[in-house]
């Protein structure tokens, strides 16, 4: 058992500019091909903790003051994102961020950086293979392309660096249903096929239980409660507040809610 | 007629010299947001140490124009890592200051070394480049220039367009947070956009000093002019710099032919303002790609 987890964080705090204080103290553990979802409203600290891992808060200024960040028995905290990259750790950064000025092709070129053997053709197969979509537009600047192609060509970009971890942040953010529903799809095929582990952070926390096998909840810099994806769907607190249903069902007035959250079980 | 096609033969090469020389300095703006003040100081570096190769070492020519650009790409990737890495992070003004003593420090070690007199490159370019057509005459030094110029576009296009680095280079100036998210060596990138800058740099220092002899203070004073020519053309396209070089370059020649000579040096500068007013970007400054 012990020796399925892939990723261990512990108790990390972690502090922008020497002075904002944004995790206090989050612990984590992610197994092998599992997909772990890390849900909490805006704010939390979901993006923060995936930064902390990817060695991503360097360049922001932030750094990992306290705890450790384990990953395949290694410390990796304040590594720089180079390093980290070259483990198997790639982070498919919220906003989708694609270069927005390079051919879809060439965004997805540019996930090959860490790797010294370039099989271009095999990798660019392997995506179209995921994404079907980006084949026709593969000559198409990345910034002319709609909003579900583009979380395409970044989960795309990032699987060329055939990640052992893939770190996903938000990848409905501002789609269609319909489009999200395919996204995550993708996403369950990824991490049964190529035996990708993936930590997903998510606003949509309906969706992102459906797929993930183990779940934890943010607040305030804190993780307030973990559980498998199953437990959590049926636990009212969660529902309550993530999925938008009573506990009876019934629809609830703002206010109730309000009166309802200052008596939430964890704090 | 035969004034107006010399005029604008004369025009074009000097332009395309322009334009290569602001090459350099949008590749360092483009992947780092820095302007290089030191960008002339460059130029003039490559120049000297050509000189010093030829008439000190006394290498044959082709061999010291290989070195020459070589310790140009060397000098680039060492000035980053030791004076620009430090200071990654900090803000954007540091490190144009920090550039600005640089040019400084450069001029100094080279007055210091070779002096502030003229010198002169010893004629090695063959007679045959130059061309001769009853009142129109091209020395050899431009038709060497427009050879050179081109090579170097051809093999940085490509470089640019297919090549991983290249395309690393430019994913790093199109969007640095991705980029780093990947695994793109980003300080790898600033070092070879300084390299490379340099190299260019130095190959036209090296023309240049051809053309007009080699003094510190009018190589320096070049890197001056580099900004017209980028402005104009767009801060961040390579293509642009070289159109923005070659009009500079027209304008210059033939403000120089018809009006006045004296002129020469304002009239681009009036004509750039006119354009940045109807195109604030330059030229081919890029857009901003918006999706509505």
């Amino acid at each position: 058992m012990e020796n399925n987890i892939l990723l261990q964080i512990n108790n990390i705090s972690v502090v922008y500019s020497d002075v904002i204080q944004v995790l206090k103290g989050v612990s984590l553990a992610v197994e092998k091909n599992h997909i772990v979802s890390l849900l909490g409203s805006n704010g939390a600290g979901k993006t923060t903790t995936l930064k902390a891992v990817s060695g991503l808060l360097k360049p922001e200024n932030g750094k990992v003051t306290d705890g450790s960040i384990i990953y395949k028995g290694r410390n990796i905290q304040n590594q720089y994102p180079e390093f980290i990259t070259r483990q198997g750790i790639i982070h498919v950064l919220e906003g989708r961020q694609p270069f927005k000025y390079l051919t879809v092709e060439e965004n997805l070129k540019v996930g090959t950086a860490t790797r010294w053997l370039k099989p271009h053709k095999d990798d660019l197969e392997m995506v179209y293979h995921y994404f079907p979509a980006l084949v026709k537009r593969r000559k198409a600047l990345a910034g002319y392309c709609s909003g579900g192609e583009l979380q395409m060509i970044v989960m795309g970009r990032a699987l060329m660096a055939h990640p052992e971890l893939l770190l996903l942040d938000e990848p409905s953010l501002g789609l269609a249903p319909l489009v999200v529903k395919e996204i995550f799809e993708i996403i369950v095929k990824i991490n049964e096929e190529q035996a990708t582990t993936i930590i997903l952070v998510e606003q949509n926390a309906g969706m992102a239980l459906q797929i993930a096998h183990y779940g934890y909840v943010m607040e305030n810099g804190k993780i307030v409660m973990e559980g498998s994806a199953a437990d959590l769907v049926k636990n009212p607190d969660i529902k309550e507040f993530y999925l938008g249903v009573g506990v009876a069902g019934d629809l609830r007035s703002y206010r109730d809610v309000k009166s309802y959250r200052r008596r939430k079980r964890w704090l | 007629m035969d004034f107006f096609v010399q005029l604008l033969i004369n025009g074009i090469s000097v332009g395309f010299l322009y334009g290569l020389s602001a090459m350099g300095f949008v590749m360092i703006f483009k992947s780092s947001s820095v302007l290089n003040f030191a960008h002339g100081e460059l130029l003039a570096m490559g120049a000297f140490l050509f000189l010093a190769l030829v008439t000190w070492a006394q290498l044959p020519i082709l061999p010291a124009f290989l070195i020459t650009l070589a310790g140009c790409f060397v000098l680039g990737f060492v000035v980053e890592r030791l004076f620009l890495r430090p200071l990654i992070g900090e803000p954007l003004i540091f490190v144009i200051m920090l550039t600005v003593g640089l040019a400084s420090m450069f001029k100094g070690i080279l007055l210091l070394i070779f002096g502030g007199n003229l010198n002169t490159y010893p004629d090695f370019l063959p007679s045959f480049l130059g061309i001769q057509r009853g009142m129109i005459n091209i020395p050899p030094v431009y038709t060497a220039t427009l050879i050179i110029g081109l090579t170097f576009l051809a093999v940085f296009g490509l470089f640019f367009k297919y090549s991983s680095q290249g395309i690393y280079m430019r994913s790093v100036a199109d969007n640095q947070k991705a980029a780093l998210s990947l695994g793109v060596h980003v300080k790898l990138v600033f070092a070879l956009s300084w390299a490379i800058a340099a190299l260019v740099a130095g190959m036209s220092g090296i023309v240049l000093g051809i053309i007009n002899g080699i003094n510190v203070h009018d190589l320096s004073a070049i890197g001056l002019k580099v900004f017209p020519v980028v402005i104009l053309g767009g801060l961040d396209s390579i293509g642009g710099a070289i159109i923005g070089g070659i009009i500079i370059g027209l304008l210059e020649t033939f403000t120089g032919g018809y009006l006045s000579p004296s002129l020469r040096d304002v009239v681009p500068y009036i004509v750039l303002v006119f354009i940045l007013l109807v195109k604030p970007y330059g030229l081919f400054g890029l857009k901003e790609i918006e999706r509505v």
